[in-house]
């Protein structure tokens, strides 16, 4: 049997940030990863990563202090604000150690890390590396690692915890390579497998990003929480979804109707196109939906970036650039880029403290499969990134001090018990007759969460996605395999998968249909208004075999009541 | 009017096949589509025995290096349409296959790990940023670029004879450390760069450049080594 002190799920920012910090503590820790961790989508984080630097000239007075609240009223008060608090104090010390480790941040004339405005921020607070800092980070983690003889099992894709209930002692685990499950002991397990947006049809997420960790964690009986707040980008390109850049409207880009109208000012006076997201994506929905969308029958309006000119497009957005001419056959300098709203972003996730601990002893997670509170009800730009360095850390941390602290060493006998338990499940699922496939389910399953629990929700839609996606967990259950081979067989993986992401698309349904209100990513077309008096609280849904069973926890306010959001 | 091109791609199992095979699928092209999205299609609709790697569908993360058409390149950001009729879409080569279009990665990352791939600094760091001008930042702009994709080490004539030369990928990242103001490895790097598996071992053909999916200029990189490893030993350095 494999084992560690530590075993961290996910290769990305978080999981590599926890891993790093076990490691300069002594401990024995590992990453077990779905793929080699230079290739996580983190690296497909492109604008920046917020912390209160005060380096530009306009920011001399910005502060952590500022940052959280920013952070708050953008959350649309969900946010734990003691929580917020903490991302934004750790912030700065967190972004002068990528420095000092390596990160290639843009420069001012004076040689500091440069920083742009985004969305929701009162001040240019955003530090950037071109448009390409995800991509610059996760490389330089991973170097950081190497140089901590961090050992990683590349290509492995963790199925479940093997949990008694009172506790966790290791998990169970496929080797794609060699189609081999095989079991780890470890004291602590750190969820850091990122966001589910394959979930939905359009997404910017990855092929990757289907959210299995966090059905990892909510079929071990850890709730998920918050999950009906999903962030929808404003501006992904039409027809791949691909990622533009919140920082092509922070260069000054403009967000056009197909009558040439700056239509943000209809929405946000005052922002403008770096209202927060939640907001920007509404307007865009609202113009295509009413008939100012361009004619290309996509549903998209223009982000228009030839004003900003040759040279600051060249310098400040090179990789947007050629994502466009790649994907797209359009050069921005010479012409408007379509662009429509793509799921991003998973505000909600597998419930932890401000440490990243979960309710079962021995189980942290970090990152976007997390959900702590920072970022409520709608998540600002530059803030996921800070979440991963700022919580992997913490995360690593308390592990760390967790596994000095456990008296008892893993026991392998619960840990054989879940491989043989899982190792059957996956030899009934290759042998399995059934008729059902991963194609037609997962595709039904995508367009239901894309038409009816997208920007806009109503009653009626949400009920019927709930009923739908039960409809599709018990066809499910009769899913098999065409593919028998054992060397990286994506067909049984991704049926595994499946059924994670069946479970998780419905946590979502449930969540959003039984949230009677409007609050930032959730916007409910019956119930149009924040509810303060009732909603003030975070969703935790547990797992059931028949569904998710919702229940609420308060949330924390500290220093700021809530307030009406304008922008 | 539909237009039907056949996928001409490279299988082998090595614990089942003896030797590899070519098969055949034909798929209609439709706007927009690239290599990987048809791959996914075959997968997903033809046969799910078919093994490739990919993630961020976006040219990021460097996971969908093969060799379509003769080139290395990547599969997400590779039109279908440009390559005429019949597309032949083989392994990144002279790497082992696992399966398929999946490569053995190992000596690659090996090699990665031996160039001491991270920052090197001796003096402790000050409380808050280290200062970097514009100008001495622009200098790693293209080189931190790289995806480790391994499109580059796999294109060198040189390593695929000579399996231990550090090959491009490895020597880019080296080079980028080299030209970062910041760093501080200095003559320990350039010892590594200077033993009988680096530098020297490149013999500018420049494929590495050529096939390079981010343009990175791999070649004038291992070049700018070249010249600061002569320069210590002329020098005594080294």
């Amino acid at each position: 049997m494999l084992k560690h002190q530590v075993l961290v799920v996910g290769g990305g920012l978080a999981g590599l940030r926890a891993a790093i910090e076990c490691a300069g503590l002594g401990v024995d820790v590992a990453v077990l990863s779905l793929l080699y961790p230079v290739r996580s989508h983190s690296g497909a984080a492109q604008g920046g990563i917020n912390a209160a630097l005060a380096n530009m000239p306009e920011c001399k007075d910005d502060s952590p202090a500022k940052h959280a609240y920013d952070t708050v009223k953008g959350a649309d008060f969900l946010a734990d604000q003691d929580a917020a608090e903490i991302l934004t104090t750790d912030a700065p010390a967190r972004i002068y150690e990528m420095e000092h480790w390596g990160v290639p941040f843009s420069r001012t004339p004076e040689g500091k890390i440069a920083q742009r405005p985004f969305g929701g921020a009162g001040y240019p607070r955003t530090c950037y590396a071109a448009d390409k800092t995800g991509l610059y980070i996760l490389h330089t983690f991973n170097e950081q690692a190497v140089k901590h003889r961090v050992k990683v099992y590349n290509e492995w894709a963790a199925l479940a915890l093997a949990s008694d209930g009172a506790r966790n002692h290791g998990l169970v685990a496929l080797n794609l390579q060699t189609g081999d499950i095989a079991a780890f002991a470890a004291d602590a397990v750190i969820f850091a497998t990122g966001g589910l947006g394959r979930v939905y049809k359009r997404t910017s997420n990855a092929m990757q990003s289907t959210g299995f960790g966090m059905a990892i964690a909510y079929r071990a009986g850890i709730p998920l929480k918050d999950m009906e707040f999903v962030q929808f980008h404003p501006t992904t390109i039409i027809g791949t979804n691909i990622l533009m850049t919140e920082g092509a409207r922070g260069e000054g880009g403009y967000l056009i109707n197909k009558d040439g109208e700056r239509f943000m000012q209809r929405y946000a006076p005052k922002a403008m196109e770096l209202a927060p997201r939640d907001i920007v994506s509404r307007s865009i929905q609202t113009e295509i939906n009413e008939g100012r969308g361009l004619p290309d029958g996509g549903g998209s309006v223009y982000l228009d970036l030839r004003h900003l000119g040759r040279e600051k497009i060249l310098e400040r957005l090179p990789g947007i650039r050629d994502i466009c001419i790649s994907f797209l056959g359009i050069d921005p300098i010479e012409k408007p880029i379509p662009i429509q709203p793509g799921q991003h972003y998973a505000m909600g996730g597998i419930d932890t403290d401000k440490d990243g601990a979960t309710i079962l002893p021995g189980v942290f997670a970090a990152g976007e499969c997390a959900c702590v509170s920072v970022h409520g009800a709608n998540r600002l730009g530059g803030n996921s990134l800070l979440e991963c360095v700022v919580m992997g850390q913490r995360a690593g941390a308390a592990a760390a001090r967790y596994v000095q602290s456990v008296t008892s060493a893993p026991s392998e006998a619960v840990v054989n018990d879940a491989l043989k338990k899982t190792s059957a499940e996956v030899d009934a699922l290759l042998k399995s007759e059934g008729k059902e496939r991963l194609v037609t389910l997962r595709d039904a399953m995508a367009e239901t969460m894309s038409d009816k629990v997208g920007i806009f929700r109503e009653e009626k839609s949400l009920a019927e996605a709930v009923a739908l996606l039960r409809e599709l967990r018990a066809r499910y259950r009769n899913v098999g395999v065409d593919a028998k081979h054992r060397k990286f067989n994506l067909d049984l993986l991704r049926t595994i998968e499946l059924g994670g992401m069946l479970d998780i698309a419905e946590a979502i349904a449930v969540g959003a249909l039984a949230r009677k209100e409007s609050r930032g990513a959730h916007s409910r077309l019956d119930f149009k208004t924040r509810d303060d008096a009732n909603w003030l609280k975070h969703t935790l849904a547990y797992f059931t075999p028949d569904g998710a069973r919702l229940d609420y926890k308060p949330v924390t306010i500290t220093k700021w009541q809530p307030e009406e959001r304008k922008y | 009017m539909s237009q039907t091109v056949t996928l001409r791609i490279y299988r082998r199992d090595p614990e089942l096949d003896t030797a590899p095979r070519y098969q055949n699928y034909q798929i209609e092209l439709t706007p927009g589509l690239t290599v990987l999205m048809a791959l996914y299609h075959i997968l997903e609709n033809v046969d799910k025995t078919l093994a490739f790697r990919s993630s961020c569908r976006s040219a990021v993360c460097g996971s969908c290096g093969m060799h379509i058409n003769g080139m290395n390149r990547l599969a997400c950001e590779t039109q279908l349409a440009p390559l005429g009729n019949e597309v032949v879409i083989e392994p990144l080569p002279h790497l082992p296959v696992l399966k398929d279009l999946v490569v053995d990665m190992t000596t690659f990352w090996e090699k990665y790990e031996r160039v001491r791939p991270y920052l090197i600094s001796l003096k402790a760091p000050p409380e808050k940023e280290r200062l970097q001008s514009p100008e001495d930042r622009k200098k790693i702009d293209e080189f931190i670029d790289c995806i480790l994709c391994a499109c580059c080490h796999t294109s060198c004539s040189t390593a695929w004879w000579d399996k231990e030369y550090l090959g491009p990928a490895a020597l880019a990242k080296m080079y980028r450390f080299v030209a970062d103001s910041r760093d501080e490895g200095g003559i320990e790097r350039l010892k590594i760069a200077a033993r009988e598996d680096g530098v020297f071992r490149c013999h500018t053909i420049f494929n590495c450049t050529e096939e390079c999916p981010k343009k990175i200029p791999i070649t004038f990189g291992i070049q700018e080594i070249k010249k600061r490893v002569l320069w210590g030993k002329l020098t005594g350095k080294l």
